[in-house]
């Protein structure tokens, strides 16, 4: 049997953008969730939110064409979709803290099988903190899902039983996108939704040191 | 008569007392008062209190001001970056205060000191590091409806200092597309706002259904030339 091949970032995107519904509100993190937005399906209209005033957020413009008054949350230029709408900052975060939003999708350090979700600091002393609006979709949106590569450099999983980093919320997440199979959080701990070719359920749960339930 | 137009920065900012918190709007490149901030170093203010997102980009604006050694202490959500070198350096050596605030509470804090709200309930931030005061105590909790929330106070500014994109003599303001951000939440909960406009129109020349920040909440208002803001927070006249 051949070893698992672990699925790209943009194949994990995919993943992620497949599970969106068609009408939903959606706030992508920054970093790789923003790669989503380039793999919802073409018969879905989904609206995207960015935390600093702007719904209906379109891609980024052509070169040339920025307007550094569109940026999207990562402060890079992005576009306006017709029908498309701006707010000030405490609306912006009222709809993502007031449950508004059908998904998140977030990055992290650490995801524990309960869906606590650890991603603003990996607590290092002389690290200096940054938050951002993470704490706020963490526990705002109807749904919060997770996107990252299963295993840190060193091999470790970001799966853990209990987050060793400080947490950004506790019990937020419900899904968790990886390069090698989707998971979801529950009370009960994590449970299988899919995972690539060739990698068994068996040997999910060896990586992560964890108990996983058959989906 | 109702005429609060500046014909300077230095007359719109006037007064500005040692020690005094200053809300400074913006969001990465759109919305900052970029003038008001170098009107304020000009001005020479010390042992200031800024609330802003972030901690200042590159060398200019935000960045300047800390550079300059006015100011005590910050009040913001995000101030690691890419270009924070001024900050991180003054972070680091102790020469500056943190106040980290997840960027709802920010807003809504704000919020809060302009509807004259004494406190308010959210879950944001509940179980984790930031549910304390910044001398480490613990802030207080509350389980509401089965959830853990957090006690969260306004924050209330001396003086506010935003970017506006259009202005009467009364102070009506409309924004341009995302540098709207804070500016609404801050000049309402300052005792003085002072905004810069790109174009100011005669008064009635703005439709009513589309004034943002009503000019009960601003003080003074100025014009500056239209720029478009770059990366780093740098600004070029251009258009």
């Amino acid at each position: 049997m051949s070893a698992p091949v672990p699925r790209s970032k943009d194949e994990i995107a995919r993943r992620v953008a497949r599970d969106i519904h068609d009408g939903a509100y959606v706030n992508l993190g920054i970093g790789m969730p923003t790669l989503v937005a380039n793999h919802i399906p073409p018969d879905r209209e989904v609206i995207l939110h960015s935390e600093n005033g702007i719904l209906g957020m379109g891609p980024a413009p052509p070169a040339g064409e920025e307007d550094y008054d569109l940026i999207n949350a990562g402060k890079q230029p992005v576009t306006l979709r017709p029908g498309g709408a701006f707010f000030h900052h405490a609306d912006s975060f009222a709809m993502m803290r007031g449950g508004h939003l059908d998904v998140c999708v977030l990055g992290a350090f650490q995801v524990s099988a309960r869906g606590d979700l650890a991603n603003w600091s990996t607590g290092e002393p002389g690290a200096i903190p940054a938050v951002g609006g993470a704490m706020d979709l963490a526990i705002g949106a109807k749904q919060v899902w997770v996107m990252m590569e299963l295993l840190t450099r060193q091999g470790q999983s970001k799966i853990v039983a209990e987050c060793s980093y400080p947490l950004t919320a506790a019990a937020c997440v419900r899904r968790i996108y990886t390069d090698l199979a989707t998971l979801e959080c529950t009370p009960q701990g994590l449970r299988l939704v899919d995972a690539v070719p060739a990698l068994t359920r068996e040997a999910l749960q060896t990586l992560i040191g964890l108990p996983v339930a058959e989906p | 008569m109702i005429d609060k137009l500046a014909s300077t920065v230095a007359e719109a900012l006037g007064e500005v007392p040692d020690g005094a918190t200053v809300l400074i709007g913006g969001f990465g490149t759109a919305g900052i008062p970029v003038e008001l901030i170098d009107g304020l170093i000009a001005q020479g203010a010390r042992e200031l209190t800024v609330v802003n997102n972030n901690a200042g980009n590159g060398d200019t604006g935000l960045a300047a001001l800390l550079k300059a050694g006015r100011v005590r202490k910050i009040v913001c959500s995000f101030p690691r970056q890419a270009d924070s070198h001024v900050f991180d350096a003054l972070y680091r050596s102790g020469r500056i205060e943190l106040e980290l605030v997840p960027q709802g509470n920010l807003a809504e804090r704000l919020r809060a000191a302009g509807a004259g709200i004494g406190a308010f309930f959210t879950p944001t931030g509940y179980g984790t590091e930031l549910a304390r005061h910044p001398d480490g105590r613990p802030k207080e909790t509350r389980m509401i409806d089965g959830r853990g929330h957090v006690l969260e106070t306004p924050i209330h500014g001396d003086l506010a200092l935003i970017k506006a994109e259009r202005g009467d003599r009364w102070g009506n303001l409309c924004y341009r597309m995302a540098a709207r951000n804070f500016g609404p939440v801050m000049a309402s909960a300052a005792k003085r706002t002072v905004a810069t406009v790109h174009e100011i129109v005669e008064l009635g020349a703005l439709d009513p259904e589309t004034v943002v920040t009503p000019g009960i909440y601003v003080t003074r208002l100025v014009q500056v030339p239209r720029v478009a803001t770059r990366p780093g927070g740098t600004a070029e006249a251009t258009r």
